[in-house]
Order: C-alpha cells, then structure tokens, then sequence
C-alpha cells in the first residue's frame, strides 16, 4: 500500500477542530498529523473536513437470502459512498445470522467490501424469541452486537436470561424495541394520520412499553444494554431519565426519525413505511434533541434495501424499511443543530464505543491509529436519487431532494476507497 | 378532474355540480331503454381485488348504460395471491386499451398507488378503511331527494366507523354540504384520533337519537366480535342497534341509511328495514345513476351530454337511445 497525504482540510475529532494534514503510512495507519505535511499520493482536502469514519451499528445487508435487494458488497459500496469506514450487519438474513456457521460465511463475505463488515448476530434462534443463540461460540467468532432486530424480544424472563448472560460475556445485547401484541396489524405510526389515511396503526406506546421493561431489566441485571432507533419523544424521556439514574444504557436514532413524519404516508407510498414507523413531528423534534443533548449518542441509518417489486406492494403489505447510508451525512449536517464535533461524536465515536470497535474505528485522529477517515465537503450540494446509489436497491425516501454536504474520500485501513465521490474499486 | 380517488378531490362544488349531473342520469334511467351513446369507444374496467358484487355491478351496470365497453377483472385475494404485483395487473389491463379503471382493494391507497402506473382515469371504489367515495355520493343524493339539502341536518354514522371506508367518506361528504355529524360507537370501534376531524363522538346512541335527522348505521361484522373489540354481538346489538323502540323516538322525518348488506338482528332490527323511514333500497337504486356521473365527469365531455338531452341524433345519425350494444 502506498503513502497517502490528506492535504489542505481541517481534521475535526474527539480532539477538537484544526488545520492539519494527515499522512497514512503504508501499513495503514496513521503516521503524522501537522500542517504542511507532504509524501505520497495527495487527497486534496480544501474546504472539506477530515474526521474519523463513519460507524453504522445498523445496517440490513440483507446477504445471505435477499440477494436481489443489497449484497455485502453493494451495501458496502453505499458505505463507503456515505463516509462509513465500518457497518454493522443486521442478523434478519435468511437463514438468520443465529449460528457459527453464517456469522464465518458473513464475516467472509465481509472481507473484500469496501469497508470494514461487523456482524451482530441473532439473540434468540432464528429471532424467534424462544431460545437464546450461542452467544459465548459466536462472541468467540467477533460478534459483540447482539439483536433481534425487526422483532423486540417479547418474553421477560428470556429478555432477563440474554442481559445477564451477555454481560458476562462483554458483548452488547440491543433492542428492538416494540410488543407485538400492541403494534401486529399495524403499519404506520397510530395518530390523526393513520386515522385519516384509514391505515391500521401501531401505537408510540408499542414501542415505550418495551423501552419501559428493558430499563427495568437493566435496572435488575445490572447489564449493560442498548436501544435501537428509538423513535418517540416518551422513549427519549425514559432514557435520559434512566441514564442520570446511572444505567449503563446507550441508543441510537435513525436519520429518518429525525426527518420525517407520519405525515409523508399521505402520498401511500411505502417508501415511507419504516419499523419503527415515522412519528409525529413532537416526537421528529424530540429524537433531534435527544441527539444534540448525548441523551442519543449515535445516528444510525437502519438501511433497509429492498427490491423495487416489494415497494410498489400496497402500504400494508410492503416490507418496512428504507435506505440511508449514502444520505446520513447531509441530513445530520442540516437538520440536526450541533456542533462540528458533536456530529463526528454522533456518527462516529458514539457508535464505535457502543459496537466495540472503538480501537480501530471512532477516532480520534492520531499518530499510530488505523487509518480510517472520512473527508466531506460541507457545502457541496447534490441531489438524491436511488437510481443512481450506490445501494443495488432505490428505495430513498429523499428522492429529488436536494442535498448539502457530501463525502469526497473515503479512506478504510489506509486504502482510498473512494476519491473525489467515486469508488475506487 | 382525472380521478375519483377521496371524496376531497370533488370538494363541495363538485359534489354539488356531480348531484345535479346525477338527475339527467336518473332521468335517463328511467326511459324505455335506459341507455345514452356518451362513453361509446370508451372502455372501463372494473378491477376488484376484494370481492363486492354489488358495487361491481353497479358500475358496470353505469358504464355500460353509456354505452362504454367494460371489462371485468377479478384478482382473487386468496393468500397464494397476496404478494401478487398490482403494478403488472394494471399495466396488463392498460396493454388492452382501457380509459378508466374502477379499483377496489382491501388496503388503503391502493387506487393512488395505482395513478402511477397508468395513464388514464382512476375511481376508488372501496380501499380499505380510508374512503368509498361513489357510496357517499350516492348516499347524499338520497338524502337530497328526501330531505332537499344536507344544510343543517343532524347526522348519526353509527357503529364500527374505525374500519368503515364509507363513514370517512360520508363524513367528509356531509360535513362538506352543512350537515353536522355525530360518530357513535363504543371506543373500540371509533378511530383512534378524530381530533381533527369536523365532527362529534358520543358512546350513547340514545343520548343522541332524539333530535337526529338522519341515522346512518355501519355494518358490523362478525370477526370484531373475535378480535375483542365488543364482547359480543349481542351486547353491541343491545346498546347500538336500531331497534323498534328506538325508532318510535326517532322523529316522522327522518331517515335510517345503511351501505348495505345489512347484518339483521344486529345493527338494525329487521322490522326497522321495514319501516317506511328506512331508505336503503332508494340508495341502492341512486348508486347506478350517481356511478353514471362519476364515469361521464371523468371520461364524457358536455357537448355528448347535450346531445344525450335534446334528444338529436349522435354522431351516427340515429336518435338517442336507439342504440343498443352487443
């Protein structure tokens, strides 16, 4: 691997802001970071800020079983695309990612993408929520993410079971966070849109009382745990609550939920049915404060491809889920009122901390880490358009939306995966 | 106006204007031979993933009274089905040469979705809870024709308005024209927020029915029985039901409305259908005229209406209703 310089941007980190140029060496990692640096191949970085990559902890990569929406290596092309240096598979693959054997063929599959592919894995077999997987065999394998993402898992005593069991084994146990009893039939947030638009909705409620246990639990177990893509103003003020309690519990929120509302289901087009569905603008306002404030330490995208055919189904019977990698940046950098490093803290330290990879991803930017950075231009504007992702699928709901801030280089264990906006392989 | 989609699209206006096209339609229906060459070369397709023989041969019967060509489609909703592609369905009818198509679908939206993917007119005819818009048409002209206006009067829509298309079209329909309307329904059944919606709620039938001028009564089904919502048809039956006792309270003037087809027994005493009041066959009969309205808005254009009256020969040079298709 060759030297490479990042030459005439300002390196934005857990450190602070400043005038720097950064140089990988050729081992991949960090070698200087100082003004005027020179060697190697230059990545111009005028106007633009260099910060350490992004970290996505939930990602649907949809690889093994639903090839034609996303594989391992177009999700990670979109990654890359979106200034994500590392992404964390969801398990809700077919077969589910519940056993040795697909954690190998996913970490597998995961080595030539174009950026660094972690796996969670299942915490019940076949996300049924009936018995627990082999956590203590697939933590052994890399996994530290453990999830039933798609699905919360409903019983308390196995919900108690995986916490205390998972502790002892320093891996993560997150949650979707959602009774079926309350949300099954529904496929909007529940509200004054769903009632005019006459489709069954799921309560925020649905989601609460599961954010509600889960604290309890935590409370109980003394386990570490943390909530995914929260999406209601009650959850938010639930978790604040328990963290100033002392809990170790961290979440995350999608761009989505801090974008959009039930009100963009008027149009009945499911490219903007999601799980959990889009709220009320309160709770829109409430997730983006909740970001600001840490109460919320990391964005995620929930990238959810799916196949054109399966979105042109009714509303009700399309499956949930949208894209986001290739959108994350522009939208945290214009809708969301925070600081430079608070962002960089957001999409990248946050969620590195949280999935356990914060040695080699997250920052800060200094001598003797690996190399993996991303350089945006704040000001650069673009268009969204699905067709022309990076994603093998389109299902964006920013669609013709004009967009401000995009990635120019995307840099994964020193190699330049993506300059100047192209991928380099 | 392209498509009939929601009752919103036509607005109080339109409604207006459609009610007062529904009378040279009625007109119409009731010659000799009940047919106008208007809709000719026109084709209309009737696309019902649901089933509903009524609504279905209402509007084919309309289509076919202008004289359009109509073809049938019939989409079983059996679950090895479920998953099939509306999008393909519809451009395959597109393929034949179709001017509108008349959609109805278990979900919501389904009719809009479908404005997408073909290029001409669209009529809702029943999605899922959201609207049924020709039902409330043609449940306001029967009101017209007994009552002269909406304007003023007191609308009861009783029973399980949470998964009625037809109270959401009604509701908007009425409300548009003056009347103000009442939604009463144990809680179970009303939507979960009506907050914005120009009406009342109540969960006393009887503290309402004194001064009501129209009772609108829902079909209530069997399977909310099953799914918890009323603990039993009987006890549903016993405090929203249209008995004889009820009705003895309701006023000479009023009258008891139902989309059909009506659960006897449940929602409504069977004596009730009896009563001189109840105007359910007034509704079925206005549908075929008010459809006829709605397939000439969309795809007729006036001077073929004005032909259709003065009685002059059409363009083939025979007088009008002369003509019977194949």
């Amino acid at each position: 691997m060759h030297e490479l310089v990042i030459r005439g941007g300002t390196v934005v980190d857990a450190d602070g802001v400043r005038r720097a140029d950064v140089v990988v060496g050729a081992d991949g990692t960090i070698a200087a970071v100082g003004e005027n640096l020179s060697g190697g191949r230059v990545l111009e970085a005028a106007g633009c800020y260099v910060t350490p990559g992004f970290v996505d902890l939930h990602t649907h990569l949809r690889q093994p079983g639903r090839e034609e929406a996303e594989t391992i290596e177009t999700g990670s092309r979109a990654a890359a695309l979106g200034g994500y240096t590392a992404v964390v598979a969801m398990p809700n693959t077919e077969p589910t990612i519940d056993s040795a054997s697909v954690v190998r063929e996913v970490l597998e599959l995961g080595k030539p993408a174009l950026c660094d592919v972690y796996t969670s894995a299942a915490i019940t077999i076949g996300r049924q929520g009936d018995r627990l997987t082999p956590m203590a065999e697939l933590s052994r394998l890399g996994v530290r993410f453990f999830t039933d993402d798609g699905d919360g898992v409903q019983d308390d005593r196995l919900m108690r079971r995986a916490l205390e069991y998972a502790a002892g084994l320093g891996v993560m146990i997150a949650q979707h966070c959602e009774v079926s009893a309350l949300s099954e039939g529904g496929f909007m947030h529940e509200g004054e849109w769903s009632s005019r638009l006459g489709i069954p909705g799921q309560p925020a409620e649905a989601e609460e009382l599961m954010v509600m246990r889960d604290i309890a639990l935590s409370r109980l177990t003394g386990a570490r745990m943390h909530f995914q893509h929260l999406s209601t103003k009650g959850s938010v003020e639930m978790v604040r609550a328990a963290r100033q309690g002392g809990l170790a519990i961290t979440a995350e929120a999608t761009t989505h939920h801090f974008t959009l509302t039930d009100e963009a289901v008027a149009s009945y087009d499911p490219v903007y049915k999601v799980h959990p569905p889009l709220r009320t603008e309160i709770d829109r306002v409430a997730i983006g404060r909740a970001l600001g404030e840490g109460t919320i330490e990391a964005i995620a995208t929930d990238h959810a491809p799916h196949a054109r055919s399966a979105k042109e189904l009714p509303f009700d019977q399309a499956p949930p889920g949208m894209l986001g990698l290739e959108t994350a940046l522009p939208l945290a950098l214009t809708e969301l009122e925070l600081e430079l490093t608070e962002l960089v803290e957001r999409m990248s330290g946050g969620p590195a901390r949280i999935a356990g990879i914060d040695d080699v991803h997250g920052g800060p930017i200094r001598k003797g880490r690996v190399a993996n950075l991303c350089i945006f231009d704040p000001e650069h504007t673009w268009t969204a358009d699905g067709a022309a992702m990076a994603s093998k699928s389109a299902n964006t709901p920013y669609q013709g939306r004009e967009l401000r801030g995009r990635v120019r280089h995307t840099v994964v264990s020193g190699e330049p995966v993506v300059i100047d906006g192209e991928l380099q392989r | 106006m392209k498509h009939l989609l929601s009752i919103a699209d036509l607005g109080a206006d339109g409604i207006a204007d459609l009610l007062t096209l529904t009378d040279s339609f009625v007109e119409i229906s009731s010659r000799s031979i009940p047919k106008v060459p208007v809709l000719r070369g026109k084709t209309v397709a009737s696309l019902f993933f649901e089933d509903s023989t009524r609504t279905r041969l209402s509007f084919e019967t309309a289509a076919r009274r202008l004289s359009a060509d109509v073809i049938s489609f019939s989409v079983s909703t059996s679950s090895l089905n479920k998953g099939e592609s509306v999008r393909d369905t519809v451009e395959t009818i597109e393929a034949m040469g179709v001017d509108a198509l008349v959609v109805r679908h278990g979900c919501a939206g389904v009719p809009q979705q479908i404005t997408s993917w073909f290029e001409g007119s669209v009529i809702n005819a029943g999605d899922g809870w959201h609207e049924h818009p020709t039902q409330a048409l043609l449940d306001t002209y029967t009101i017209r024709q007994h009552r002269g206006s909406l304007r003023g009067l007191r609308v009861l829509i009783v029973g399980d308005v949470k998964h009625s298309r037809v109270a959401r079209s009604n509701m908007e329909a009425f409300t548009m024209l003056g009347a103000s309307v009442t939604l009463v329904a144990p809680g179970t059944l009303l939507p979960p927020n009506t907050k914005s919606w120009p009406v009342e709620t109540s969960h006393d039938l009887d503290a309402c029915l004194g001064d009501a001028d129209i009772v609108y009564l829902l079909r209530m089904q069997q399977e909310r029985q099953e799914d918890a919502l009323v603990p039993s048809l009987r006890e549903y039956a016993t405090d929203f039901g249209l008995d004889r006792g009820r009705m003895a309270r309701l006023s000479p003037d009023a009258l008891v409305m139902h989309p059909g087809p009506m659960n006897r027994g449940v929602e409504i005493a069977a004596d009730v259908v009896e009563d001189p009041r109840c105007v359910v066959i007034d509704q079925v009969r206005n549908g075929v005229p008010v459809r006829m309205a709605v397939l000439f808005l969309l795809l007729g254009s006036n001077s073929h209406l004005a032909e259709a009256h003065s009685g002059e020969p059409d363009e083939t040079g025979r007088p009008k209703g002369s003509r019977i298709d194949a």
